[in-house]
């Protein structure tokens, strides 16, 4: 195997890139929730729920905006089953969490076979194409992987850079912040602990969406039952491993995204090894990765906890 | 401009049956420092979580410079002009110092400017006299920088009524001279300042008028020129104070537990007890003293054996128990522990009264058998120590939760006495309990040295300490600063040692 | 008034059932067929036919076992979400006994790959347990990340070294006839595996409700600070309970091989592991009350075939159903709250009552 041919590389990188594009999304969801305080285990169910959505959206409209849009406001609707009974009623989040995911597996599945019927795994919807960006995408290397890509992937790129100045540079990232450690002084301070949260958690429900309607708009235009495939689990890995910071969240993602690349391409090239030993590689990779996590994560101090202000 | 600043008309307030404030009148004069007086559970915090918007009142108003204004949120009341420092201080901790100061202002627009309001925020400090880094990370101070970070917060957002909620409980003694020197700065230039406090001598010291609350209602107002400590006394308590009487040892016995260079470092392994001996006799009570959070917590945990000893050795009549477990010191050694935490460390509060009484020897007969409980054994254990405590409950299937402070205090005695200890740890035993059951709580633990047993109490307030301790040391920052007779622990001097302030001469226990 | 809340209370699980059953005739309605008679068809097939029942008993029994893995660690406040990942490594291990250890008398070597099955689930449930209790990290995710391991480990092992020779897709070869558990009805699939997620439910539900280690897995999920004070060691409690529930879900994987499918398939366990979870809460985490919910939610699979042979609505409606019972029995949590919201401002109700009553003798007398 000879990984330093340029073209290679050049393919392993894109690869990698296109592979963690859904982890980012869901990811960056992540962070935006569970910095204020609410543990989204739901992530999985959000994807799930944009790639359906997306699907739909793709199939009446025949567009791609139209499917990225439905799947959006799927996953927003997911993030708001969450904020309802999450925040507002005070169900333990972890297990609405687990019910919103269970929930969205069953009705997806039911629902695909209703819309897209017989023709489900046939199927070809319409997608996103790559965009050159001229003079760019010709640089070496960098080029190709960066800037031959599509419009989701440029969407990811400037999200991620949003969130990252969302929650450091405005007052109401500040807000969000305190919220997620400490709601009782954040209350105390004058700001809607309960109003952030509803933010954040139906934004983080947006953003993994967006996650899911890339993998059906961009790289396999169709939609098939439970195709989110753990990808949410491995986002809230990333959330940790990045330390609930949208940056490092996103530099973890690159490296399970570039695992994941590896394992496709040792699959191709050690064809006697079935490639189910390959597949469980992202997942092994994941754990490992928090196991060696050097130091120990410190989550956001309230993460989980739900708040009211009249204890009494 | 009105007469008063502030005017707390006529509020009422219950939760379930008690009634937290009865038709309560507040009259607060601009520029002065009034002094809101009273025992816990008189309703001075109600009354102040009314006026901050964090409880709605079933009944009156409030008026700012005589304007009635709606107080239904912080927000509100931030808005209103009126700031609160409360007893456990409403900061985010992993913020830094100006973060936590942003936090909530209005009008900050799109970009948070950081450094423009750390600029304003020096100026601020530094024209009060305070000296605060506006970058540090609020977790990483002292506890009474966090309060400087408290005022300088309201400051910032402009308030001009502060709201102080037992702001010396958190300072050692040498630090409250400072602190009301602030206070009175800031009343010169104009501020108000409400002081909720049940300190008869920080009333005398710094406020201008005095409001005494008892069971919720106003006793009195008066100006601190027409009052008196002993006068405010005998309105905050409503009956004569207790003469007490000490009860002194004649002969405490033998070394008990010995202490021998133990240290122990804390969750972030930073050392929370540094090298600590002591010599604690039987027969005797040992006080501990010190401003919470100085290694007292460490030091009954490391005793109880809740968390290992880094270094040193324990020793039990001569005998190493240094590697034994929780279960071990009790059953075995007869180390018995009434943590400091009630609600924390002692009781499974969901969990029954019977069950709770077993808590420490649910798995030993004969309270199980087989990995089985035999409940007809606890209920009858339970009813018994609950008789011989007049614990107050409906029945020992009651779930711990809906008894009174005192009451819970009393099962966690009756538990750990029951096995006749050889060693008592106790760790701040009084808190938040009413004067009655503090007598309870204090005699039996008399009662206990008299028998004979080791007894080593920590608590924070010195007027408890002073009233039952034989010997009293002093922690600060996790060292024993010196061991002294009870005759010779006055208030200033155990005062100067909880400051760090080191003795004259070397003192060892 | 508060009677009846209470009994709202304890019925929620039965209003889940009915409110997922409610939204699940709507979709089978848009799938263009007649709810009743679409339900009828499903419970009919489930519970009346014998051929029906056996099928129903036979899914009982791996969604009980994985139902009770999701219970025992919840007692300390711990989730299990791998119960799916053990139920693959304890059919492994079953399956590489049965295969590989030859000579043993029938019976025997029914035991051992029990217990080969059990100690696999406990294994594998030990990585989340060790993590959890001495580096502090989330056993949910690890669980959920192992049980994709697993599925895909299971698959790599059937599909290489375990696989039977000429197979079309992943498999192995067939256990000795000796092995197959015995059946609980006659020439259908329902095996005895059930019969032992019975017991184990009634063994916990002794343990929970007088034994003093369910108390101690209460006291760690209640106080652990208290817990430690008393003496329980919290690491310790974390290990046993997901060793003991993993060793059920092992068992749930065992059973599925040595008394429905006689070989290890690959992606054999089709989420019973997830099921479990929903088994678990609809039973609002008693024991006893797991084996009413396995049984319901093992009627809804084994009679949506039926249905969909009778009316022709796709099995997937049984999947979304189940999504909507677990989405409702987690809104039917809120109503702790909201009762207790209710039985406050009934409380307060009365006190006014009295403060009224005192008001008038005052003015008597």
């Amino acid at each position: 195997m000879d990984l330093l041919n340029l073209q290679t590389l050049t393919d392993m990188l894109g690869t990698s890139l296109r592979l963690s594009v859904p982890l980012i999304f869901a990811a960056l969801g992540g962070v935006l929730s569970e910095r204020s305080g609410v543990f989204n285990i739901a992530l999985e169910g959000k994807i799930l729920a944009g790639a359906f959505g997306a699907a739909l959206g793709a199939f009446l409209f025949n567009d791609p905006f139209g499917g990225l849009l439905v799947g959006i406001l799927f996953g927003m609707l997911a993030g708001s089953i969450l904020a309802v009974l999450g925040v507002s009623l005070g169900v333990n989040q972890i297990v609405t969490g687990i019910a919103i995911n269970l929930f969205v597996l069953g009705i997806t599945a039911f629902l695909s076979r209703i819309v897209f019927g017989a023709q489900a795994n046939t199927l070809r919807l319409p997608g996103f194409k790559p965009i050159d960006l001229p003079g760019l995408s010709s640089i070496p290397v960098i080029g190709p992987v960066l800037f031959r890509q599509d419009l989701m992937v440029y969407l990811m790129i400037a999200l991620a850079i949003l969130v990252f100045l969302f929650l450091y540079r405005t007052p109401w990232g500040l807000a969000v912040r305190a919220v997620g450690d400490n709601p009782a002084a954040a209350d105390t301070a004058g700001i809607p602990v309960h109003g952030v949260r509803y933010g954040c958690v139906i934004a983080a429900g947006g953003l993994a969406a967006m996650g899911g309607s890339y993998i059906v708009l961009s790289q396999v235009f169709l939609f098939s039952e439970h195709m989110s495939a753990g990808k949410g689990f491995i986002a809230l890995a990333a959330v940790i491993l990045g330390r609930w910071h949208p940056l490092g969240a996103l530099a973890a993602c690159l490296l399970f995204g570039m695992f994941d690349a590896l394992q496709l391409r040792l699959q191709f090239n050690y064809q006697d090894v079935p490639h189910q030993f390959f597949q469980m590689l992202p997942y092994l990779i994941s754990i490992l990765a928090l196991v060696g996590l050097v130091g120990k994560p410190r989550p956001p101090a309230a993460i989980g906890r739900d708040y009211r202000r009249e204890a009494k | 401009m009105t007469e008063y600043k502030l005017l707390l008309d006529d509020i009422s307030k219950s939760f379930g049956a008690t009634r937290a404030n009865d038709r309560v009148t507040l009259a607060v004069r601009p520029g002065s420092v009034h002094a809101i007086l009273g025992e816990n559970g008189a309703g001075k915090s109600t009354l102040m979580n009314i006026l901050y918007g964090l409880y709605r009142p079933d009944s009156g108003r409030i008026l700012v410079d005589g304007r009635e204004v709606e107080i239904h949120s912080p927000r509100d009341a931030l808005d209103a002009g009126i700031g609160m420092v409360h007893q456990h201080f409403m900061l985010v901790t992993q913020l830094s110092v100006v973060e936590n100061i942003v936090l909530g202002m209005k009008r900050l627009g799109l970009q948070l400017n950081l450094a423009a309001h750390s600029r304003a925020l020096e100026e601020l400090s530094q024209s009060f006299g305070f000296d605060i880094d506006p970058w540090a990370e609020v977790g990483k101070l002292s506890v009474g920088m966090q309060q400087r970070v408290e005022i300088l917060k309201l400051l910032y957002h402009e308030a001009d009524i502060l709201i102080l909620d037992e702001p010396t409980s958190v300072l050692t003694p040498g630090e409250i001279g400072p602190f009301f020197d602030l206070l009175r700065r800031l009343r010169d230039a104009g501020r108000t300042i409400i002081l909720i406090t049940h300190k008869l001598d920080e009333v005398m010291a710094i406020a201008d008028r005095v409001t005494v609350m008892q069971d919720g209602k106003v006793k009195s107002e008066l100006s601190t020129e027409e009052a008196d400590t002993d006068m405010l006394a005998h309105l905050m308590v409503g009956r004569e104070v207790m003469v007490r009487v000490r009860h002194p040892n004649r002969s405490p016995g033998a070394t008990m537990l010995r202490l021998e260079k133990i240290s122990v470092a804390d969750a972030r392994g930073l050392p929370a007890l540094d090298v600590v001996s002591i010599d604690l006799r039987a027969g005797e009570v040992l006080g501990i003293a010190g401003v919470d959070g100085n290694g007292q917590a460490e030091l009954a945990r490391v005793i109880a054996g809740l968390v290992p000893a880094q270094s040193g050795r324990l020793l039990l009549e001569g005998v190493d128990i240094t590697g034994a477990g929780v279960a071990e010191r009790l059953q075995r050694f007869g180390i018995a522990y009434v943590p400091e935490d009630r609600h924390r460390d002692g009781l499974v509060l969901d969990a029954s009264v019977a069950q709770n009484a077993v808590l420490r020897r649910y798995r030993s007969p004969p309270f199980a058998r087989m990995g089985f409980f035999r409940p007809a054994m606890i209920r009858d254990h339970a009813q018994r120590l609950a008789d011989s405590y007049s614990v107050r409950m409906q029945s020992v299937d009651q779930p711990i939760r809906f008894l009174s402070g005192g009451n819970q205090q009393k099962v966690i005695l009756a538990r750990e006495l029951d096995g006749e200890p050889r060693v008592l740890v106790v760790a701040q035993p009084t808190k938040g309990l009413d004067v009655g059951a503090i007598e309870f709580v204090q005699s039996e633990i008399i009662a206990q040295r008299d028998r004979g047993v080791a007894v080593l109490y920590i608590s924070t307030e010195l007027e408890h300490l002073l009233d039952v301790a034989d010997r009293v040391g002093v922690l600060y920052r996790g060292h024993l600063m010196d061991v002294l007779p009870a005759e010779d622990a006055s208030a200033e001097r155990v005062g100067l040692l909880m400051a760090g302030v080191a003795p004259q001469r070397a003192g060892a226990a | 008034m508060t009677r009846f809340l209470s009994l709202v209370f304890l019925l929620r699980g039965l209003l889940a059932v009915f409110a997922a059953l409610l939204i699940g005739s709507v979709l089978i309605l848009a799938a263009g067929a007649d709810p009743l008679t679409a339900y009828g068809t499903l419970f009919q097939g489930a519970f009346l036919d014998y051929w029906g029942f056996a099928t129903t008993l036979q899914i009982m029994s791996p969604l009980l076992l994985a139902g009770l893995a999701v219970v025992l660690p919840l007692r300390a406040g711990l989730f299990n979400i791998g119960a799916e990942g053990q139920i693959y490594i304890g059919a492994l291990f079953a399956t590489v006994i049965a295969l590989y250890v030859p000579g043993l008398p029938g019976p025997l070597h029914i035991l051992l790959c029990s217990f080969a099955g059990a100690l696999g689930g406990a294994l594998w449930a030990l990585i989340p347990a060790l993590l959890k209790a001495y580096r502090r990290i989330n056993e949910i995710i690890v669980t959920l990340l192992l049980n994709f391991v697993a599925l895909h480990f299971v698959s790599f092992m059937v599909g290489g070294p375990m696989m039977e020779p000429g197979a079309p897709y992943p498999y192995s070869p067939e256990i000795p006839e000796s092995l197959f558990l015995p059946h609980l009805l006659p020439r259908t699939d329902a095996h005895a595996g059930v019969l032992v997620g019975v017991v184990i439910a009634l063994v916990m539900f002794a343990v929970f409700h007088r034994g003093t280690f369910g108390f101690s897995l209460d006291t760690v999920a209640r106080n652990p600070d208290a817990a430690r004070y008393a003496g329980i060691s919290v690491e310790r409690h974390i290990i046993v309970a997901f060793l003991v529930a993993g060793a059920i879900a092992g068992l749930a994987g065992t059973f599925e091989v040595l008394g429905h499918r006689y070989r290890l398939f690959h992606a054999f366990s089709q989420g019973y592991g997830y099921d479990g979870i929903v088994v678990a809460f609809l039973a609002g985490l008693s024991p006893l009350l797991a084996i009413v919910s396995a049984l319901f939610l093992a009627g809804l699979r084994a009679g949506a075939s039926i249905m969909q042979r009778a009316v022709g609505i796709e099995t997937t409606v049984i999947e979304a159903i189940q999504g909507l019972v677990i989405l409702f029995v987690a809104v039917s949590l809120a109503f702790r709250y909201r009762a207790t919201e209710v039985g406050r401002a009934l409380r307060r109700r009365q006190e006014v009552e009295r403060a009224l009553d005192a008001e008038s003798e005052e003015r008597e007398s």
